[in-house]
């Protein structure tokens, strides 16, 4: 590489440390982070608490204990029998008869299974089908007015259908959780493609880009945000699906567990199960949420749409 | 292919300046607009005349700057010169070619950098050649050289969200010179910074063109600014868009910011700005 441009540059070989020859002073107040720092690893931010500046960190958990305390004195006091509604420290000594039963782990590892099964089919058939619309306006034209209608349609409602034809066994639920997931997620991913920025296409095009680089440079790296939005409501809501799915006909899994503890007026246990099913969900939130600030750390304020 | 390095491109003569001093100059257009109309056909309303027959015949290596009034037609040129949009009538062509899409001897300077954020400086720099499929060797070389000689070389692996209005500028004016290209058209790139990085980033630009040897295109709203970078002032008059007078710019180089205070630049400054007003009070 003989080049013009190296007068102030001791270096020849640019495979060595760039800062050797960095002739920018101002950049050395700067801890640079090593070379080949993946995509995601930003400059050292803090996860250590601030409680000075976010009341939120002390105030969620005091409402929790306070909403607790309220419950568990105020069923006493008032004298609610415990089948409507029980203490909270009934709950908790259900919770823990039942997190040492094997029966109990096999529900949630059935409800699992279905949910995130039915959640990788609903995300992936929506992101084919969002780019081809997205991509194609012959297959959006066509499609669109019926995702539209389709959208409508409360999806829970098809539950006791899908258990008709896909029978009392796992497909039937995973079915639902599918289909439960796959409309926010297709919306989110033909808005995410739509969100490309035209002057970033121009700019590409300026360089010879042609479709299938647009497309993979700008416009899917754009549809991040939205994609994760979409991941996130969709993970969500097909443990709903599958429990949904479990209500209409089940032997095993959380919603059948559900079922049985109400038929049997164990309240307690009922709400040991719920109490199950929303740190299922918040677990699913949370690693969603997690691989998300790596992937799309550059969107600080993603535009992105709900369900 | 565009992978050769400036050197090597000034010492040998390429096909399209072929042959003699003589020959270059009986034929100096290294970039040629004969005859050129733009017709825009808005829906629901009546066509409008963006640009009409322009006439432009840029030197291999020289400096053009595009100045005049909004809605002159100066960006729409710019536009038809990068291939973006099709021309109604004349013709274009750059370094030989004729001009109907984008061609890849020709590098862009965009308004806003248009960076792209989910992309290190570095990697923003290494798009055009990706696109075009280049050495991926020889063009992180020319990447690492070209961030180094615009004081980037320590923000390499930084992304765009971590450096000022100017340094993403300066960023992308890197990406319009990785693949070497012949031409650099430039659109207002330091219309949005403000007036002390904007003066800074003309000395830079200067010093980036002697060193690339490359023909620039720049279009401005700012006369002082055509005037100080430029070769030569292409003075564009409004609806439809016209070439209303050519200035060479007679103004020795090296050029340093104390020569606009000079009598000689305040001419060309005051004889463009007569076009702005007449077009104001119009």
């Amino acid at each position: 590489m003989s080049s013009t441009n190296m007068s102030t540059n001791a270096s020849t070989d640019p495979s060595i440390d760039p800062s050797a020859a960095a002739p920018n002073p101002a950049a050395q107040a700067d801890q640079k982070p090593s070379d080949q720092s993946p995509p995601g690893v930003s400059s050292g931010r803090s996860w250590r608490p601030d409680l000075r500046g976010r009341p939120e960190l002390w105030l969620v958990p005091a409402v929790f204990v306070v909403v607790m305390l309220a419950w568990e004195f105020g069923v006493k006091l008032f004298g609610v029998k415990e089948f409507v509604l029980p203490p909270p420290s009934r709950i908790l000594e259900q919770l823990r008869v039942q997190l040492e039963s094997d029966l109990f782990w096999r529900h949630v590892w059935v409800t699992t299974e279905e949910a995130m099964i039915g959640f990788v089919i609903g995300v992936l058939a929506a992101m084919v089908l969002g780019t081809a619309i997205s991509q194609l306006s012959l297959v959006e034209k066509t499609l669109m007015p019926y995702i539209v209608a389709f959208q409508t349609v409360p999806k829970v409602a098809l539950a006791p259908l899908f258990v008709v034809w896909f029978g009392f066994g796992l497909t039937s639920k995973i079915v639902m959780a599918a289909v439960i997931s796959f409309f926010p997620m297709l919306i989110n991913v033909i808005e995410g493609l739509r969100s490309a920025d035209a002057d970033r296409i121009q700019m590409l095009k300026v360089f010879g880009a042609g479709r299938w680089q647009v497309f993979r440079k700008v416009q899917m790296p754009s549809a991040m945000p939205f994609i994760f939005a979409g991941i996130d409501i969709g993970i969500v809501f097909s443990i709903l699906g599958a429990v949904v799915g479990e209500f209409i006909g089940a032997q095993e899994g959380l919603g059948y567990l559900l079922l049985q503890t109400n038929y049997n007026f164990d309240i307690p246990g009922m709400f040991a199960v719920l109490v199950v099913l929303s740190v299922m969900g918040l677990v699913a939130h949370a690693v969603v949420r997690l691989i998300q600030r790596r992937v799309t750390f550059w969107a600080e304020q993603s535009r992105v749409i709900g369900a | 292919m565009s992978h050769t390095a400036p050197m090597e491109r000034a010492a040998v003569p390429s096909d399209a300046a072929a042959g003699t001093e003589a020959a270059a100059d009986a034929n100096p257009s290294w970039i040629r607009v004969e005859g050129l109309d733009k017709v825009y056909h808005p829906k629901r309303s009546a066509p409008t005349l963006a640009l009409s027959d322009i006439d432009l015949h840029v030197r291999r290596g020289e400096f053009v700057s595009v100045v005049g009034p909004s809605g002159c037609g100066k960006t729409t040129l710019l536009k038809i010169l990068a291939g973006l949009i099709p021309r109604t009538k004349g013709e274009v062509s750059i370094a030989g070619r004729e001009v109907d899409r984008p061609i890849p001897e020709v590098g862009m300077v965009f308004q806003a950098a248009t960076l792209l954020p989910w992309r290190t400086i570095l990697q923003n720099v290494m798009v055009p050649a990706e696109i075009q499929k280049l050495d991926k060797r020889k063009s992180l070389a020319r990447a690492h050289d070209l961030l180094d000689m615009v004081g980037l070389g320590e923000f390499k692996d930084k992304y765009p969200f971590e450096l000022s209005g100017g340094m993403q500028q300066r960023a992308g004016i890197c990406r319009a010179l990785v693949h070497d290209p012949a031409v650099i058209l430039m659109d207002e790139p330091f219309g949005a910074l403000d007036a002390m990085t904007r003066e800074y980033m003309n000395l830079e630009l200067l010093r980036i063109w002697k060193e690339s040897r490359a023909t620039i295109v720049l279009v401005t709203h700012s006369i002082p600014e055509a005037v100080f970078l430029s070769d030569r002032v292409v003075v564009m008059s409004p609806r439809p868009g016209r070439i209303a007078e050519v200035l060479d710019i007679d103004i020795p180089r090296p050029r340093e910011l104390r020569m606009m205070s000079s009598d000689a630049a305040g001419v060309y400054v005051e004889r463009i700005r007569k076009y702005f007003n007449a077009s104001v009070i119009d």
